[in-house]
């Protein structure tokens, strides 16, 4: 069923906009979408590029787990790094998450699909995520600027979506709307995808705050006296290493996951720092056109 | 093995409490994780509302109403279930039939203290218009009515009269408290008179897939997928039945039949593929087929035309223009259409149609549409995939509106396709009458309106009593061609098979139609002699039969026919594709 609606949002997108594109961050629903991708237009190759917007701050098993997958399924991806913002001394620690995930990735995201002229950008973004993702369109207009108006969004009956839009303008396409986290690893699961190894528990370089786990890399300012701790766990959603908390955890394969997703009681972007700043600090992130 | 899926929406008036149920709904099933809770509880004045569980943006929280449509999820070990939590407010009824339009099945809230409100009956009929059989009425806010049984036995009848009016609908009745918790997950002790289960317990064992799914294949082409290898397939999602290797398939608009070769997919070949499945064809025959086209079960094609009889529900703030030039989207085609008449609207009060003048936003009403392409469509009520569309404003890019198709329209005279007079003369036995069925389903499926008048057919009746002098024949050929003007003037094509062997009635008939096609069907006197389908040729020659064309009698062939179709040489399929070529630059 629910593949089934986001193979056909998909080729909805390839069939009705110029120049779309598939924002690929390496994470597990970025995983699923592309073996969707590869589903919906198999025998050909997906018909649009992968665009990944490396803040510089992520994993490096991110972007390993991206250069492999690049090789082997021999992607068209495009790497966009905020080189202008990086040098200007842009960092999570001393600007503060907000300000950071503003320049880094809003910002960056922005830039490059400018750049490339897309006129669509495809995203691996779940209504379950977060309240104001639960009101979200499957085909969700920005304007000229990237902003997203939730007041004013497009009805969107049945599965006919209304592409049109004005030069300048776009559209962000979210073929995953309808998954639950559950959902992603039961398919992940089922179709044998591979995903990020940082999804998987291991003992990882930590410090651990209260029940905050923030990963080592990257070298996070430390209060004083603390010191990086090696503690068994997993990443539930991925982000940049600082904004990315760390669950304790010892599923170490997909089905201990969806075990583990059975009898969790918290919400899976819960450790994300990002997403904390006040009520509703995602809505307005997203009025300005983050993901 | 998965657990089933269940669609369903909220419904009701404004402050009847939908979020807090569905809050809830999630809470008490243990569906909401324990930092959203906290989250909602900080935001909450005090104490924990429960609605804010679900109302995600800024100016819900501020205003204390939900604006838009929100996606839950949650699942218990029996069911998955996707909700759509939508607004009640009056201004946001187009947010709500948002959510109706995917729904299998609503939740009605009612408040037990206000019992059936207009937006109550709004609400019931857009559900019930978008589709839904089956409803939930949960009488919601008991604790503020005592928990007393005839608070609820008397909305159950103020409601049940409501849903009455709606036709097969089904509704079961909850007395339910969101804010306390009764009978919604758990069933309660407060209200021992009630003996039906949970809200929960309904909806985990409510038969789902409430709504029809016609058994005939559908299948809307979304794009063409070309490989390196020469490959080509056609993909989408099909809408209804299913489809197997080798079954034949009808493609519209062109209404040509081809065989399937394959069902392409990533995991290796498919033998059988059904609804909802995505799918890649691959076809026999190498056919143009492109965005916008339609597989189809030849044996229960979908109705083709461009004149449409359908119900509207308007979501713009810009009221609907007739004449004005929208887009519509019918699944993955895309035409420019107009709507060409307001045939009545609802009157929201009353829940009765009344002749009125314009559709604002949030009304609904029976429109005649017309496209300048013909779309191929079922009734709503039989296939929700091919019986809905959306209108497009094509200058603003807005959605105006969400359209059910109700029938076939009546179009008028002059506004659709200029009338037409095919007429197939030849030998009997030529090929006349399979040609004239053959070329009528092509018309048909690419959405023109035709008729077909067979000679033969029509001696039953118009023509009773006419023998086969030459007197007689004439007179036959005239009245035919009367009936045929008739259709032609009434932008009908009228497809004759007469044998009608005397030249000087047939240019008499053409002179009086005008729009007039002359086929001449030819095959030599020995082939059709051989066919003698009805025997008469064997009859005529022994004698049984005098004044047989072709035998003892003469036939005149046409001098300048607009078109000849050797019968003997050519194959039916040869001779259908002449005719519409010959016909196409005077459709358009």
């Amino acid at each position: 069923m629910l593949e089934a609606e986001s193979i056909h949002i998909l080729r909805e997108v390839a069939a009705e906009f110029a120049r779309p594109v598939i924002l690929y961050s390496a994470g597990k629903d970025s995983s699923v979408l592309l073996r969707l991708a590869q589903k919906a237009f198999y025998p050909a190759k997906p018909p649009f590029p992968l665009l990944h917007v490396d803040t510089t701050y992520q994993f490096p098993e991110t972007a390993g787990f991206r250069d492999r997958t690049r090789a082997e399924l021999e992607l068209d991806l495009i790497v966009h790094i905020p080189r202008e913002a990086r040098e200007e001394g842009v960092d999570p620690f001393r600007l503060g998450t907000q300000k950071c995930c503003a320049l880094l990735k809003t910002k960056a995201l922005l830039d490059a699909l400018s750049q490339g002229g897309f006129d669509a950008a495809v995203g691996g973004g779940r209504r379950e995520e977060e309240k104001s993702r639960a009101k979200e369109r499957v085909y969700s207009l920005r304007d000229l600027k990237g902003r997203w108006d939730p007041r004013n969004q497009r009805p969107e009956p049945w599965n006919l979506f209304n592409g049109r839009i004005e030069k300048g303008e776009s559209i962000r396409v979210f073929p995953l709307s309808n998954w639950t986290e559950l959902d992603v690893w039961q398919y992940v699961h089922q179709e044998n995808i591979a995903v990020a190894p940082l999804y998987f528990a291991k003992e990882r370089e930590m410090l651990v705050r209260g029940d905050l786990l923030i990963p080592a890399e990257h070298s996070p300012p430390l209060v004083p006296g603390e010191k990086p701790r090696k503690v068994m766990c997993r990443m539930r959603s991925l982000g940049c290493t600082y904004c990315t908390g760390a669950i304790r955890s010892t599923a170490s394969t997909a089905p201990e996951i969806i075990e583990e997703l059975r009898s969790l009681r918290r919400s899976e972007r819960e450790n994300r720092v990002s997403d904390h700043g006040q009520e509703g600090s995602m809505e307005l992130r997203k009025r300005e056109g983050y993901f | 093995m998965e657990p089933e899926l269940l669609r369903f929406t909220t419904a009701g008036s404004i402050d009847g409490g939908k979020s807090t149920l569905i809050g809830r709904l999630l809470h008490d099933s243990g569906a909401v994780p324990e930092d959203q809770l906290e989250s909602a509880r900080k935001a909450s004045r005090g104490g924990l509302d429960l609605a804010f569980l679900t109302d995600g943006l800024g100016a819900e929280r501020e205003q204390g109403l939900t604006i838009d449509v929100a996606y839950r999820y949650f699942s218990t070990p029996r069911r998955k279930f996707i909700i759509a939590d939508a607004p009640g407010h009056e201004q946001y009824m187009r947010n709500m039939a948002t959510g109706a339009s995917t729904a299998e099945l609503a939740v009605m809230v009612l408040d037990a203290r206000e019992g059936v409100r207009p937006q109550t009956r709004r609400h019931a009929h857009i559900a019930w218009l978008f589709g839904i059989r089956r409803m939930v009425a949960a009488v919601n806010k008991m604790d503020l009515a005592g928990y007393r049984r005839e608070v609820f036995d008397e909305i159950r009848r103020e409601f049940g009269r409501v849903a009455e009016k709606l036709e097969g609908m089904e509704v079961h009745f909850i007395p339910v408290s969101a804010l306390e918790g009764d009978n919604i997950v758990r069933r309660s002790e407060r209200m021992p008179w009630f003996e039906g289960g949970s809200l929960l317990e309904y909806l985990e064992t409510v038969p789902a897939g409430g709504f029809a799914r016609m058994p005939a294949l559908r299948l809307p082409v979304q794009c063409v997928i070309r490989a390196s290898d020469g490959f080509q397939g056609y993909a989408g999602q099909i809408a209804s039945g299913s489809v197997r290797p080798g079954e034949e398939v009808m493609v519209l608009p062109s209404g040509q039949a081809t065989r399937v070769r394959s069902i392409c997919a990533y995991d290796g070949g498919l033998e059988r593929a059904f609804a909802p499945m995505p799918v890649t064809l691959c076809l026999q025959d190498p056919i143009d087929i492109g965005r916008g086209d339609m597989l189809a079960d030849p044996a229960r094609p979908p109705l083709a035309a461009r004149q449409w009889r359908a119900t509207l529900l308007w979501m713009s703030e810009t009221p609907l223009a007739l004449h004005h030039p929208y887009l519509l989207k019918h699944t993955s085609r895309l035409v420019c259409a107009g709507v060409t008449r307001l045939v009545s609207k609802l009157d929201i009060q009353t829940l009765e149609q009344r002749e009125d003048a314009g559709l604002r936003l949030n009304e609904t009403g029976t429109v005649e549409i017309e496209t300048h392409r013909p779309l191929f469509c079922d009734l709503y009520g039989q296939n929700r995939a091919t019986g809905s569309f959306i209108l497009i404003d094509p200058v603003s890019n807005q959605t105006l509106a969400a359209g059910m198709i109700a029938g076939v329209g009546e179009g008028r005279g002059g506004a659709g396709q200029p009338g037409l007079t095919v007429w197939f003369t030849g030998l009997s036995a030529a090929g006349k009458t399979t040609l004239n069925h053959a070329v009528r389903e092509r018309l048909w499926a690419m959405g023109h309106k035709v008729e077909s008048l067979d000679a033969d057919a029509v001696r039953q009746h118009l023509c009773r009593g006419l023998g086969f002098s030459k007197q007689d024949r004439d007179e036959n050929i005239r009245r035919i061609g009367f009936a045929a003007e008739l259709l032609t003037k009434k932008g009908v094509i009228a497809l004759v098979s007469a044998i009608s062997p005397y030249r000087a009635v047939r240019d008499e008939v053409r002179a009086n139609i005008g729009d007039f096609v002359e086929v001449y069907v030819n095959a030599p006197l020995e082939a059709c002699e051989q066919r003698d389908v009805k025997g008469l040729y064997k009859k005529a020659r022994a004698g049984q039969l005098s004044g047989f064309t072709g035998i003892d009698d003469p036939y005149e062939p046409p001098l300048n026919p607009e078109l000849e179709c050797r019968t003997d040489r050519e194959t039916v399929a040869e001779s259908v594709e002449k005719v519409l070529r010959c016909l196409e630059p005077r459709l358009r």
